[in-house]
């Protein structure tokens, strides 16, 4: 039940508020390594509340169980305030990217056009590369990365996930009955 | 911050550091100098508040500060130098953190602007420690050392129990402040939860009394809460039976009529299969390890679980819970014991009753006794040291291998904190200091360790420091010549191929001797009275060397992911 065992179980964005102090990064982050959790993206950033940072983790292989376990062993961790599964509330997810793609001449209109459809924008441009930023969620932007594949991505740099719940749904998951 | 200010003259970290252990209660800790903490050793100097025991090696210290905690019940503290010091107190943290034990380790750090640049005695002790204690700081300024101190011993002590590290760079403690005493501690993000869901205490109330074949399965968080009492009266009032954990002897008195004793991979035959069979299994302060469940798909297949425990980790982890309770095992059962007794609940006593005969007829299944040889059975010398000693009240303490699960079999706990042994990280080396630490805490008890040729060796300095403080432990040296568990599963397991278990040792009597302490060493049966109890009356640190046979071996025995009614009772057990 503890590893990551099941391939097929879709990822899972868990929303982590914590005490911005030292080292609170990796106490976050070594729980999942020392646990064989996997981390697909872990974006951490200071809140609007003075002292308190959020840590946003995707997470994938795990089952119910496994998340389950994951959410509980964050709550045991003493800096750690809240922790949100944004897979069980209304919540919206988006990630950035930054994608530099060969811009032959040839290219270039096809280029324009897929931006234009996934409303990224030309951020840069070289005699030979185009750099697009998009941000969306998971399903646009693994499209826009398909699409841009043929073409001849040189880079690509991701944020990471984050999220954000809908209602004010950040309050009461520290009790788990 | 808004605490009130209980006192401000200018003091070092160094003497706040003393300040903040008086108000803490503490007055005996366990350590080892070293460059970064002599300004601590200083104010310890001409001091008589605290008391400070001089181990011989700083994962002993942990260990006996561990052993202080186990039979106090309070908080064992620890203080060692930066680098190796802190280094060598590694396995102590981690045995406290997986028997959840409270502890405050104090480790010394160099200058906060040293840190990073590789100096001398440096080590990264916060990333070192992180996944084996409970929490851990490092100090930056000293007008943070008190309110830090005081939160790492809340930590330990509360919830489920655990060790705290606290990293001290070299200059907070030079460094002067006032000394402000924090009256709370402010954590909002640690909320241990006591109290049990009220629907899930009668729900599993309700389940206890229609069950027909209940076991109630007691682990160490009932030693941890104080919670006897109320298993006692809990399992009284509903008929149920009995099984404990390694850690969980003494959390219900052993000889009782209702106990079965321990369970798992060489727990009783009976227990084993109790669980096995039962309708309905209540788990206390337990956390499920794999030696107590064996193959889990196969464990209490057919029952509802019910479990209660503090820490939300345990439940669904290992065993899928169908009434899971978080809360603290004393409240939760005295919450149930209130509803009980208010609510008419009915239990069905006769069909309990049946249980209880067909559990009788499994306790006639005991491992048959089998004589090797004219040397000493290691069997027979744990049976008569207890029997011996049943009525001292004493405190037991062991190291890992078979000797330890002889002395788990054998001696029966019918009180708390008089079995003191490493469970979860099964750490060779433990009970020696352990005892030094239980010595410490219960000055007047007789503390006998029940020790492996093996395991003592790798604490054995700790004689030297035994001597200087005159601690009366009796280590029972249960000497087979190997290491006998490993040589046990080679026998079994891996063709008789003894591949580097066959272990040597210095003549324990001389050694003793040679450190200023008793050595006796017994080869015959009718010897062990007589030594035993001149090791008990000298009062000094004793090592006996009891010569035994080499081949004996641990039953009842579940091989490691078997299912635990699947018992080897003999040496003629086929393993398949
Ligand atoms: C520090 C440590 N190293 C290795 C082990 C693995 N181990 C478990 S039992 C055992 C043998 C113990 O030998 P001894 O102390 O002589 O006890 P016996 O089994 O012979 O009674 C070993 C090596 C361990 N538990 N702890
Ligand atoms: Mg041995």
């Amino acid at each position: 039940m503890n590893n990551n065992n099941n391939n097929n179980n879709k990822n899972h964005v868990i929303s982590v508020m914590v005490k911005d102090e030292a080292g609170i990064v990796s106490r976050v982050s070594g729980l999942f390594s020392g646990r064989g959790y996997s981390i697909e993206s872990i974006t951490a950033a200071q809140t609007s509340e003075k002292g308190y940072a959020r840590i946003t983790i995707e997470t994938s292989g795990g089952d119910a169980d496994v998340i389950e376990q994951i959410t509980k062993q964050l709550n045991r961790l003493i800096p750690v305030l809240k922790v949100v599964d944004l897979g069980d509330v209304e919540s919206i997810e988006r990630e950035l990217i930054l994608c530099k793609v060969v811009a032959k001449d040839e290219d270039r209109s096809e280029i324009l056009r897929i931006a234009e459809i996934f409303g990224a924008e030309i951020i840069d441009v070289t005699p030979r590369t185009y750099t697009l930023q998009a941000v969306g969620d998971e399903r646009q932007i693994r499209s826009l990365i398909e699409l841009l594949r043929p073409i001849g991505i040189r880079e690509l740099v991701r944020s990471g996930k984050v999220g954000i719940t809908r209602a004010n749904q950040f309050s009461n998951t520290k009790s788990a009955e | 911050m808004t605490e009130t200010e209980t006192k401000t003259t200018k003091l070092t970290g160094a003497q706040i550091f003393l300040e903040c252990l008086k108000k803490e209660g503490v007055d005996k800790i366990f350590g080892y100098p070293g460059g970064v903490i002599l300004s601590i050793y200083e104010a310890l100097y001409n001091q008589s508040d605290i008391t400070h025991y001089l181990v011989r090696h700083e994962q002993a210290a942990i260990h006996a500060a561990e052993g202080y905690a186990r039979v106090t019940g309070k908080a064992g503290v620890a203080l060692v130098t930066s680098g190796p010091g802190a280094t060598n107190a590694i396995t102590g943290i981690a045995n406290a953190y997986y028997d959840g034990y409270p502890l405050v380790v104090f480790t010394g750090q160099v200058g906060v602007n040293q840190i990073g640049n590789d100096a001398f005695q440096e080590a990264d002790i916060i990333g070192i420690t992180r996944p084996c204690c409970k929490h851990n700081y490092l100090v930056k300024e000293v007008k943070d050392l008190s309110r830090i101190i005081k939160e790492a011993f809340h930590i330990a002590t509360t919830g489920k129990p655990g060790p705290v590290v606290v990293d001290m760079p070299k200059d907070i403690l030079s460094a002067s402040t006032d000394f402000v005493w924090p009256d709370c501690v402010k954590l909002p993000g640690y909320n241990p939860n006591y109290n049990g869901h009220p629907k899930q205490i009668s729900k599993a109330l309700e389940l206890l009394c229609e069950a027909e074949r209940p076991v109630i399965l007691a682990g160490g968080g009932i030693i941890a809460s104080d919670a006897m009492a109320e298993l006692k009266q809990l399992a009284d009032k509903l008929n149920i039976p009995v099984t404990n954990t390694l850690m969980a002897k003494g959390a219900f008195p052993e000889t009782d009529e209702r106990s079965l004793g321990m369970l798992g991979m060489h727990g009783n035959f009976w227990a084993n299969h109790a669980v096995t069979n039962c309708d309905v299994l209540f788990a206390i302060g337990t956390r499920f390890n794999d030696r107590i469940t064996g193959c889990l798909k196969r464990f209490a297949k057919d029952a509802q679980i019910i479990h209660v425990d503090i820490d939300p980790c345990s439940i669904n982890k290992n065993v899928k819970i169908d009434i899971p309770i978080i809360g603290d095992a004393k409240n939760v059962m005295k919450a149930m014991l209130e509803e009980f007794n208010s609510n008419n609940y009915e239990i069905n006593y006769e069909v309990k009753q049946s249980w209880r005969e067909q559990i009788n007829e499994w306790k006639k299944r005991r491992p048959s006794i089998e004589q090797h040889s004219d040397k000493l059975s290691a069997i027979t010398v744990i049976r008569k040291i207890y029997e011996f000693t049943k009525d001292m009240n004493p405190i037991f303490t062991t190291e890992v291998g078979q000797h330890q699960m002889w002395a788990a079999q054998i001696i029966k706990a019918d009180k708390p904190r008089r079995f003191i042994t490493s469970g979860g990280l099964g750490t060779m080396g433990f009970g020696f200091p352990a005892a030094m630490g239980a010595c410490i805490g219960s000055p007047d008890k007789v503390v006998i360790n029940i020790a492996g040729d093996g395991s003592i060796q790798m604490n054995i300095q700790e004689l030297a420091t035994c001597v200087q403080y005159k601690l009366p432990v009796i280590n029972v040296i249960i000497n087979n010549g190997y290491l006998g568990m490993v040589r046990q599963w080679q026998e079994k397991l891996f063709h008789k191929h003894y591949s580097q278990t066959k272990i040597s040792g210095p003549d324990f009597v001389k050694v003793a001797e040679a450190y200023g302490a008793k050595g006796f060493r017994v080869t015959k049966e009718e010897e062990i009275i007589p030594v035993l109890q001149q090791a008990i009356e000298c009062r000094q640190p004793v090592f006996i060397d009891f010569v035994v046979e080499e081949c004996e071996m641990v039953y009842p025995w579940v091989l490691a992911g078997n299912p635990i009614n699947k018992i080897l009772m003999s040496n003629d057990c086929p393993i398949n």
